[in-house]
């Protein structure tokens, strides 16, 4: 079954909220390599201007997966996964995700393109905080392989 | 304002200028802890029988992973002095990573364009492992206080 053209423009139910821990981001900026303490020390992240610790900027992954499986899972897309590429990935932030920080994220399709046999989805998460202000919107882009 | 980066506050970087340069290396170890981190627990990333099952060259490193510590040398350098606004990667090609050897990703950022009226830069990450790049047109926003 090839992508559903009909994607385009569709709009998910938001993902339940995702309460940012400051061990996860301790966690996973540990894993990404990263140093700068404002990521493990709740007080230099205070002192730098942060409610806690701040997250690396690639975080945001963590709660869009959950997005993209909502798409991945939505029986008309004819998305299969096991032909499914990371082509591209992007971040646009109003401000860094932080430690304590209730992230509700939202996904919409924003573009389906072929091109030779692959199709292209583009998909963008927005993420809003507990208050309903913008914190950072996570757009990927994946390519779904044609039948070869 | 910490005393390190008071020197430089105020003070916009020139396009062409090299901010900073990194080689970070990865093991298999690396990757699944990773898969912990991040929830991605696709074994394309640790098994090398499911991975060379579904014709890859060997297990390969997460596409977030290699993304998430390219813009590490950037974060180094922008310290407290601002933010990211916008990060934007295509990958390219994939990071093999050898059981026994692990892989190398090196990370040359350039300021690739300057906004003074906004006090933006734009920083053009060149990204590549074992010879070849990675990621292609991965680009970092940031604005730096003013």
């Amino acid at each position: 079954m090839p992508v559903n053209p009909d994607l385009q423009g569709r709009v998910f139910a938001p993902v339940p909220p995702y309460l940012v821990g400051r061990e996860k981001i301790r966690e996973f900026a540990t894993a990404v390599q990263a140093i700068a303490p404002v990521h493990f020390d709740p007080a230099i992240a205070v002192a730098a201007g942060y409610p806690d610790v701040v997250a690396p900027p690639t975080f945001p992954v963590v709660v869009q997966e959950a997005t993209l499986a909502q798409l991945l899972a939505e029986p008309d897309a004819g998305i299969d996964f096991s032909r499914v590429v990371h082509g591209e990935q992007r971040f646009a932030y109003t401000r860094p995700v932080v430690a304590g920080d209730e992230l509700t994220a939202t996904l919409t399709v924003t573009s389906i393109k072929t091109l030779g046999g692959n199709a292209m989805v583009t998909a963008e998460s927005a993420m809003t905080a507990a208050d309903g202000s913008h914190v950072v919107t996570a757009t990927s882009t994946l390519v779904v392989r044609g039948d070869s | 304002m910490t005393g390190a980066d008071a020197g430089q506050a105020g003070s916009l970087p020139a396009t062409g200028d090299v901010v900073a340069e990194a080689t970070y290396h990865l093991t298999r170890d690396s990757l699944v802890r990773y898969a912990g981190a991040s929830g991605d627990f696709n074994p394309i990333h640790y098994r090398d029988d499911v991975a060379e099952g579904v014709g890859l060259p060997g297990v390969l490193a997460h596409g977030m992973l290699t993304m998430g510590t390219a813009i590490q040398p950037v974060m180094e350098w922008l310290g407290t002095r601002g933010r990211v606004v916008e990060y934007g990667v295509r990958f390219t090609r994939p990071v093999v990573v050898h059981p026994v050897d692990g892989a190398s990703i090196t990370v040359t950022a350039t300021v690739g364009k300057v906004d003074a009226a906004a006090s933006e830069v734009r920083i053009d990450l060149t990204v590549s492992s074992g010879g070849s790049t990675v990621l292609g047109k991965a680009q970092v926003r940031v604005a730096l206080d003013s």
